[in-house]
């Protein structure tokens, strides 16, 4: 049977509320702000093939993670599609694993593309590639998504300036912009301010969107798609709420690297339908 | 000892634009990346030729890494070039994530490498970059040491599948290994037979070590003299047949003595085979303002520290 995004997305929170559980250690703070993103990206709207899937990308659509801890929501989805077993998400972050704390290729994951975790450079490597892609004739376009507190890193609007200026019309950035990094809220920290406007100012195609409502996201995503060969790049700034979809984990910076104790995995999962079978 | 002759002096700098304008004509993965540094780096002519294989990303080297490293993951062959410390110190973390733990084909264009940058002085005279390279996993090190071995080298870093840093300089420097000789990584390059002390040396000191030798010879000290172009990996075994028959060891590079060419054959010599030696380098300290002649001499890197740390170790024996 057919799911929809919102049942593979309640079985991706409740993969990563059990993976943090599991490995004692992780990301679920942003990991669930971007759940929603995640599953319909990958679920809907990417020309991507788990069969046919290389590292270099070629022939189709190709995913950057730049914000690289939040690794729970992309191993999750990257199962739930076919790229490596489900079951293998019970190894997150133990010893031998291919699932690395943070992506890296050199595990050999498949649906791996490039190492991240140190933040703001994944928008620099999406835009080489998505300059590659041109080069080599190819038509599919490169996503990527990074933080809203790891906008904070300079590269991120290095890469904004010449992203705008090499016209790369096939990369498609997403901000989870969740307003919460580890030390507080993000204004607090270091006053992001107005992202919209941010990035319309470096000459980019913005549109904004809830990042938990699908209807919502299918608009924003068509609205990149509609947005795309036309000379600019699209920054796609998705409003979402840290921690979403687990009470006592949403709206606030406290569970951004923080594992729940068992008694909080069952409240969690609690409040998570079982969709598509627990791994 | 053989004889080597000046051809002619240039810039090992323009040894790297020759040998880029070599690949843009024959392998279209090639692809060159600046931060607004065309001019310096000797690029104009790849620039010209394939416009559409040459991005100026400008004052921006972190992108420009990450830049590289995704065209390189989608089968590109990247040259991102720009100053020697801007190519390394300020773009450590991305080098390490995006390139070397990402195992991405970048090849990292390094120029005004050292000392002999001159009269910009110390923010730009990167003496610590070739420590900080072979330390990365993965990464190989090349420091060719005249323009035919550039642009030779050059071509052997496109034709190698990995991420490669490649050094070179600013100054007209005495051009005197063959046209036609092939760069093969990882080989040591024998200038000198001898018996008597083992010299190593790279990049411009090369060239100073031959000189030493000759001098040396006439005193009746027989030298058995390496181009070490390939810092990493290093030629273990060649250099550890040398020591064995020589029984001491200098080393010349134009670099901190932290780091460099000197403590990597230190660290194989210690472990596999201790002997004396000297590291004529640059002791823990910056550098300054003035003509790359001037500051080879400030700085003890010359034919005649060489020759004297050489006489040093024989006297010993």
């Amino acid at each position: 049977m057919e799911y929809t995004p919102r049942q593979i997305a309640s079985q991706v929170r409740r993969d990563i509320v059990r993976m943090v559980t599991g490995a004692a250690s992780g990301h679920p703070g942003g990991s669930l702000s971007s759940t929603d993103i995640m599953t319909w990206l990958y679920f809907k709207e990417m020309d991507i093939n788990p069969k046919t899937w290389q590292r270099d990308g070629s022939h189709q659509d190709m995913f950057f993670l730049s914000a690289g801890h939040i690794t729970p929501v992309f191993y999750s989805v990257l199962a739930r599609r076919g790229f490596f077993p489900v079951a293998e998400l019970d190894t997150f972050r133990r010893f031998g694993s291919r699932l690395q704390g943070h992506p890296c290729i050199e595990k050999g994951l498949p649906g791996i593309h490039q190492a991240a975790g140190s933040l703001g450079q994944g928008l620099s490597t999406a835009l080489g590639a998505a300059l590659g892609k041109k080069l080599t004739g190819d038509s599919h376009r490169v996503f990527v998504l990074v933080g809203d507190g790891e906008s904070e890193e300079g590269q991120i609007w290095e890469a904004a300036i010449v992203a705008a200026h090499q016209k790369a019309d096939n990369l498609v950035a997403i901000t989870d912009w969740n307003r919460q990094q580890i030390d507080g809220s993000t204004e607090d920290v270091a006053g992001l301010g107005d992202l919209e406007a941010k990035w319309k100012s470096f000459g980019w195609e913005v549109i904004t969107a809830d990042g938990h409502d699908f209807d919502s996201i299918a608009e924003a995503f068509a609205a990149a798609r509609e947005a795309g060969g036309k000379g600019r790049p699209v920054m796609i700034l998705f409003h979402t709420e840290m921690g979403h979809g687990v009470d006592f984990m949403a709206g606030t910076h406290k569970w951004h690297g923080k594992n729940p104790s068992p008694e909080q995995c069952e409240a969690a999962l609690a409040q998570l339908e079982e969709t598509l079978g627990d791994y | 000892m053989k004889e080597y002759i000046n051809s002619g002096s240039q810039d090992t700098r323009s040894g790297f634009g020759a040998g880029l304008a070599i690949l843009g004509r024959t392998n279209p993965r090639v692809v060159a990346l600046t931060a607004d540094l065309k001019g310096s780096l000797k690029m104009d002519e790849f620039a010209a030729e394939h416009p559409d294989r040459f991005f100026e990303v400008g004052i921006a080297e972190a992108n420009m890494i990450g830049m590289a490293a995704g065209m390189a993951l989608t089968g590109s062959i990247p040259f991102a070039g720009t100053f020697a410390n801007f190519a390394t110190a300020r773009v450590y973390d991305q080098i390490r994530q995006a390139v070397c733990y990402s195992h991405t084909n970048v090849k990292i264009a390094a120029s005004h490498a050292g000392i002999t940058l001159g009269e910009d002085g110390a923010t730009h005279q990167t003496l610590e970059d070739v420590g900080m390279m072979r330390m990365l996993p993965g990464m190989t090190v090349l420091v060719p040491c005249d323009y035919n071995q550039t642009v030779a080298a050059t071509l052997a870093a496109a034709a190698y599948e990995g991420p490669v840093y490649l050094r070179f300089g600013r100054p007209k420097v005495p051009n005197f290994t063959p046209a036609d000789e092939p760069f093969i990584i990882g080989k040591a390059q024998q200038l000198a037979e001898g018996g008597d002390v083992t010299i190593l040396a790279n990049g411009h000191l090369v060239w100073e070590a031959i000189q030493a030798a000759k001098a040396l010879e006439a005193e009746g000290i027989s030298v058995d003299l390496y181009n070490i172009h390939t810092v990493k990996p290093l030629d273990e075994k060649a250099i550890l047949a040398s020591v064995a028959r020589t029984g001491c060891v200098v080393v010349a590079e134009e670099h901190l003595v932290a780091g460099g060419l000197g403590e990597a054959v230190a660290g194989l010599l210690a472990e596999r085979h201790p002997a004396p030696m000297r590291i004529v380098a640059i002791r823990d300290q910056f550098g300054q303002s003035g003509t790359p002649a001037q500051l080879m001499q400030a700085y003890g890197l010359d034919a005649a520290h060489i020759a004297a740390a050489a006489r040093e170790l024989y006297g010993r024996k």
